[in-house]
């Protein structure tokens, strides 16, 4: 590992992958070191063995095959139409990944699961709202749907960078238990704190949520086959192809400062067991490598589960519940995810389940999510940081990432692999260009 | 028999083997047609496809190079899934390169798709005088774990199409469909596409 780097990335997560692929493609020498021997740190996908080996269980073969399960340490799904997608695109890293649809989505309302309905024609047959409230949510759907940040006359009088969510929703005379669902399961936002916040980003994520769903049918979000541990490896495998070096089980034992305070370097073990020493002009890294120059925002509390039948009133293979703050009494939703066989995470007839949501206190927090699930044959609770990094990195080139949240899908995992990007190069990251052409034997 | 004009066969063939023993060299010849005497490490050629006519059909083959992954054991999982095809190769010139092969011949039955094609593959034939693996050694090898073995020389072409080819008999004669049910796979594609044009399986 001896050698000159433009860029040292510490940590396979899919953030410092995404990051390595594209510093390589745009011609960067890039080392990228792990401690693990395996691709995918926080945002890995572990076997059925690994699952029970990290809470200090016995593994029970009685529910398969341990191979067949690829378990995400960071569930979350894909919006179809979102950041993720243009980034997998740009890249061309698409080319190495398999998606299927996530089967549904659903969200909670006065103690039932219902579809999500987010088109015009949807909001008309839903037993979500009420009769007369069905006109105003489909008014405020084909509202959001023409909406254009750049064409006034689609805005209907409303200047959305002032007005707040809450008023918007008045002018539209939308009832509470609407504005819960439009939030939480169409905006997915998990706390009502938008309601005061000007509308126009709240409209903007309705709108990416109508716009994913319209491009392949069943619900917005897309997973990809083998699971969420696959994204991180495409991209890694982008960095390779563009000349990126891995190195994976390598424990980094110190980072190396210059009289400026500036990051220079990293001193690992080499394979004979002695100090080896890269040189580099920056660092990434996730929050892991540099636990001093961060700090926790909020906890995760997370309930990992494998059944033996599906969750959802119509029993899909994959679904996401969201179980909205208001109508289970909370500070924050609870989301349950269920993926199963069908996208190649379980043994045939088993279901993997995620419960979590932002907690101060403990898995008693989960218990409304807990009870969709019914009978489960395995289950595993902890509670983890959010780790945000103290500094931008322009002083001590030290570019640092945040701990995957606790949202049901990608888009803020992308806003921090842009604001990466912005932070090293002085530039918004434009996901319209194409990075990567393929090549004629293609 | 009328011609069947059925859409080609598409399977996903791996390259495995220590670094320099020639994996990118057998995939250019075999593609492209090219040989260089110092071809450099592998850097962003690593997805090359190639068709190969049967009598009765046609076999696409997705090759995958490893983008010099191995060099620190760093290659990922996602490799060698779904791939139906796996072609280790070694250095007739170096036991070391030989020995790694039969790692990865392991490392393939212990974490590969269990129906894989597996082909043993002993390149730079060419090189005969500093030979170091007898032919007899690696083919008793390939078969006491039941895999396929052909010396090659990705410079001078010898045996570099005859194993692409029996590889391609080898594989099955229809399309896998171990496939999970349910809905359709999904390439993402341009988002400008609009849905419909989205959602095929197998073919985009």
């Amino acid at each position: 590992m001896d050698g000159e780097y433009d860029a040292i990335v510490l940590g396979t997560g899919l953030k410092e992958c995404i990051i390595s692929g594209i510093l390589s493609v745009d011609g960067k020498k890039v080392l990228h070191m792990d401690r693990n021997d395996y691709y995918g740190g926080e945002s890995a996908s572990i076997n059925l063995n690994q699952l029970f080996q990290r809470f200090g269980a016995q593994p029970n073969p009685a529910l398969g095959n341990s191979r067949d399960f690829n378990i995400d340490l960071a569930p979350k799904f894909i919006m179809a139409n979102g950041k993720l997608v243009k980034m997998l695109i740009m890249t061309n890293v698409n080319r190495y990944l398999e998606f299927k649809q996530v089967d549904g989505s659903y969200v909670l309302k006065d103690g039932k699961i219902n579809k999500v309905p987010a088109t015009g024609t949807e909001a008309a047959s839903t037993p979500l709202v009420g009769f007369f409230e069905k006109n105003r949510l489909r008014k405020f759907l084909v509202f959001v749907q023409d909406f254009d940040r750049n064409e006034p006359k689609t805005h209907q009088g409303h200047n959305l960078q002032r007005m707040t969510s809450q008023e918007l929703f008045s002018k539209f005379g939308l009832e509470k238990g609407t504005v819960d669902f439009i939030g939480h399961a169409l905006a997915l936002y998990d706390n009502d704190g938008y309601l005061t916040r000007p509308a126009e980003e709240m409209v903007e994520r309705c709108k990416l949520y109508g716009e994913s769903l319209a491009r392949y049918g069943k619900s917005p979000y897309l997973y990809p086959l083998y699971g969420l541990g696959e994204l991180p490896q495409a991209f890694a495998r982008l960095a390779a192809v563009y000349g990126g070096t891995y190195m994976l089980h390598k424990p980094i034992e110190r980072i190396v400062y210059n009289s400026a305070g500036e990051a220079c370097g990293v001193v690992s073990m080499n394979e004979e067991g002695k100090p080896a020493f890269a040189k580099c002009k920056f660092i990434v890294a996730d929050p892991t490598y540099f636990p001093d120059q961060c700090r926790v925002t909020e906890k995760v509390v997370r309930c990992i589960a494998i059944l033996s039948h599906p969750i959802t009133p119509g029993s899909e293979p994959s679904a996401q519940i969201i179980l909205p703050q208001n109508q289970i009494g909370r500070t924050h939703d609870v989301y349950v995810f269920c993926v199963s066989a069908s996208h190649m995470v379980a043994a045939e007839g088993k279901y993997i389940a995620f419960v979590s949501t932002i907690t101060n206190v403990a898995s008693e927090e989960l218990k409304d999510g807990l009870k969709i699930l019914g009978k489960v044959d395995s289950f595993f609770f902890d509670v983890y940081d959010i780790k945000v990094p103290n500094k931008l990195g322009h002083e001590d080139k030290c570019y640092i990432s945040k701990s995957y949240d606790a949202s049901s899908h990608f888009e803020h995992t992308s806003d921090d692999v842009m604001d990466i990007y912005e932070r090293i190069y002085g530039k918004p990251l434009d996901l319209s260009k194409t990075m990567v052409n393929l090549n004629p034997d293609e | 028999m009328a011609a069947q004009n059925k859409s080609p066969l598409n399977f996903k063939l791996v390259l495995l083997g220590e670094g320099a023993v020639g994996k990118s060299s057998l995939v250019l010849r075999f593609v492209r047609g090219q040989f260089f005497d110092y071809q450099e490490s592998t850097i962003g050629a690593a997805f090359l496809t190639q068709t190969v006519a049967l009598n009765d059909t046609t076999v696409k083959f997705e090759i995958w190079d490893t983008a010099g992954q191995e060099r620190y054991h760093s290659l990922a999982p996602m490799y060698y899934r779904g791939a139906a095809a796996a072609i280790v190769v070694y250095d007739i010139t170096s036991t070391d390169s030989f020995a790694r092969a039969k790692s990865w011949v392991r490392e393939l039955q212990r974490q590969g798709n269990p129906n894989i094609v597996i082909a043993l593959a002993g390149n730079k034939s060419d090189l005969a005088s500093k030979r170091k693996v007898e032919p007899d050694e690696a083919r008793q090898y390939a078969e006491e774990n039941n895999i396929m073995f052909m010396e090659t020389s990705a410079k001078t072409a010898s045996n570099v199409n005859e194993l692409f080819v029996q590889i391609a008999r080898k594989l099955p004669k229809q399309q896998q469909q171990d496939k999970p049910s349910g809905s359709a796979n999904i390439k993402v594609n341009e988002p400008k596409q609009d849905a419909k044009a989205n959602n095929c399986s197998g073919s985009c």
